[in-house]
């Protein structure tokens, strides 16, 4: 049962966290250089919280289902550790992604928590050919 | 008045095509008039997450308010229109209010057919699945139910099947035709995905026809079947397909048949109307058909609204499609709909499976089980309009996202 629970995809979100802490803080920054600093609340998707924000950039075109590869973006130098490292589903929907890259990653299943404040993350030109 | 559009219908595809429109410069006045209460949502999680109770109405929606606001997109909401008077060009209101109107276009969606027999009885615990107040009602009533009858073996049968089986219920799928998904999969990929419900200890009958629902007390006890079989359910989820909403636009004498039908460039009988998404029918391939699905919401809403801005191309999508059924995810390429021949391939080990569909020796769709390399490859590949011959594909050592990098021109 254990193992099967670890194989649930994270396309299924989790109710956010209660906790008191300031809400994480996350850049995004476009391909063009501008810079817009949002506050997230823990327990949503990277990809949430930018389309919620109306961050341009990202098209979350299946809404996190970990099904389209286009809420692709870049994690910044020191973030990578934190944010984890994507499971074989991911890993697989962004071979295709457009200007992969070693720090790419589906913004979709990165789940955001308090450790997250201060995250900078890139967007790509186009998240389609 | 002439550089006003109004979108009927505040789904997946009016937003994507009002969207697109800001996105293009579109300087007129842009409205959306939905009957929802909520403005665009999504509607994949309803039978999966949402209806689990893991996440909120909030959550679904597409965009935030501050988007409509900043992109000077008008929101009508929970407004049903009466009627299109296409001569004095306005769409009318039940209350006698109108929204004149320069370019029209329809994106009305599609909506949950029903069954005769759940009309004649009128019994309580018979649902049908498409909005979240749908979502809202089937989840109340699985809080109390133990069993679980889901007539009709599609996609959302089968995703509601799967939540049921989670939450722990009993499960019972009905259908009708002899094997599930019988007009969207071959029967190899509908074998693997019986075989996967079979595991969660879901029950799938086949050659199933509903002959009544059982009653107890005015609500739903069970379900019985032509052939005088009888399964236990206390709760019933109908899901036979879905049905376009065109009848405004019949009624306002547009051609309709299964759907608004469209040309190439999403226009109907009447030059200043359009139809996107779930209630259009297009020429694809030759034949004119319905897509119901995100993908094509989303490009058809989009590729209708460059019409508009004058920048027409005509819409020739490559389809794709995914299923999220317990952990697995089943993702589909193409259209299984003409095909001379289905394979399927699986790899001796991991729990990848594919089917590839092939028509004059060329593949034409692809359906996937847990295998988004694939799946990703294949999309790359079928949009480039890369043809990937039967000989190839089936070669042993055949490695396609190999073959996909080196074909499809790289942005890397």
């Amino acid at each position: 049962m254990l193992r099967q629970k670890q194989r649930i995809h994270r396309s299924m979100t989790m109710k956010p966290d209660k906790s008191p802490a300031r809400q994480p803080r996350v850049t995004f920054i476009e391909a063009t250089s501008v810079s817009r600093t949002v506050e997230a609340e823990v327990g949503a998707s990277l990809m949430e919280t930018a389309v919620s924000n109306g961050v341009p950039g990202i098209d979350a075109e299946c809404g996190g289902a970990c099904s389209c590869a286009t809420c692709h973006v870049y994690i910044d130098d020191g973030w990578t550790a934190i944010t984890g490292k994507p499971e074989r589903t991911e890993e697989e929907m962004l071979e295709f992604a457009i200007e992969l890259r070693l720090n790419s990653r589906l913004s979709c299943q990165i789940k955001l928590t308090d450790a997250m404040d201060g995250l900078v993350v890139r967007t790509p030109a186009s998240q389609t050919y | 008045m002439q550089d006003d559009v109004v979108i009927v219908g505040g789904g997946q595809a009016g937003l994507s095509c009002a969207a697109r429109l800001r996105e293009r410069g579109y300087q007129g006045d842009v409205t959306i008039v939905g009957e929802e209460p909520w403005p665009p949502y999504q509607r994949p999680p309803l039978s999966k997450a949402y209806l689990l109770g893991q996440t909120t109405s909030e959550r679904l929606q597409l965009r935030s308010r501050e988007f409509y606001e900043k992109a000077g997109i008008a929101l009508r909401l929970g407004q049903s229109v009466s009627r299109i008077d296409r001569t004095a060009r306005r769409v009318e209101f039940p209350d006698g209010d109108a929204l004149g109107y320069g370019k029209l276009v329809f994106a009305t969606g599609s909506r949950a057919r029903t069954l005769p027999q759940s009309a004649r009885s009128g019994l309580e615990g018979i649902f049908t699945l498409r909005s979240i107040a749908d979502a809202d009602a089937l989840r109340q009533a699985l809080r109390k139910s133990t069993s679980v009858a889901i007539v009709g073996g599609g996609y959302i049968g089968l995703e509601v099947a799967s939540v049921c089986a989670r939450m722990g219920h009993k499960v019972t799928v009905i259908e009708m035709a002899g094997r599930i998904l019988n007009r969207v999969a071959s029967a190899q990929t509908a074998e693997a995905v019986r075989r996967l419900h079979q595991r969660h200890k879901v029950r799938i009958v086949t050659d199933a026809k509903l002959c009544a629902f059982l009653e107890q007390d005015g609500r739903v006890a069970g379900i019985s079947l032509i052939d005088g079989t009888e399964f236990d359910a206390d709760l019933a989820l109908v899901g036979i397909g879905g049905v376009a909403n065109a009848e405004l636009a019949a009624a306002a004498g547009l051609v309709v048949d299964g759907g608004v039908v469209v040309d190439e460039f999403g226009r109907t009988s009447d030059p200043d109307i359009h139809a996107v998404g779930d209630c259009a029918v297009f020429p694809f391939a030759g034949r004119p058909i319905r897509l119901e699905s995100v993908q094509n919401a989303i490009d058809h809403g989009a590729a209708v609204a460059d019409v508009l801005v004058g920048q027409p191309s005509k819409y020739d999508p490559t389809p794709w499609f995914w299923s999220d059924q317990y952990d697995t995810k089943l993702q589909t390429v193409g259209l299984p709909l003409d095909y001379e021949e289905a394979v399927s391939v699986q790899p001796e080990n991991g729990d990848g499976f594919a089917c590839w569909y092939f028509k004059d020796g060329y593949a034409v769709a692809v359906d996937t089980l847990n295998d988004a390399k694939t799946h990703m490859a294949s999309r790359r590949l079928f949009s480039a309009g890369v043809k990937l011959s039967r000989d190839e594909i089936l070669s042993p050592n055949f490695d396609l996202p190999q073959y996909a990098r080196a074909n499809v021109k790289s942005t890397s």
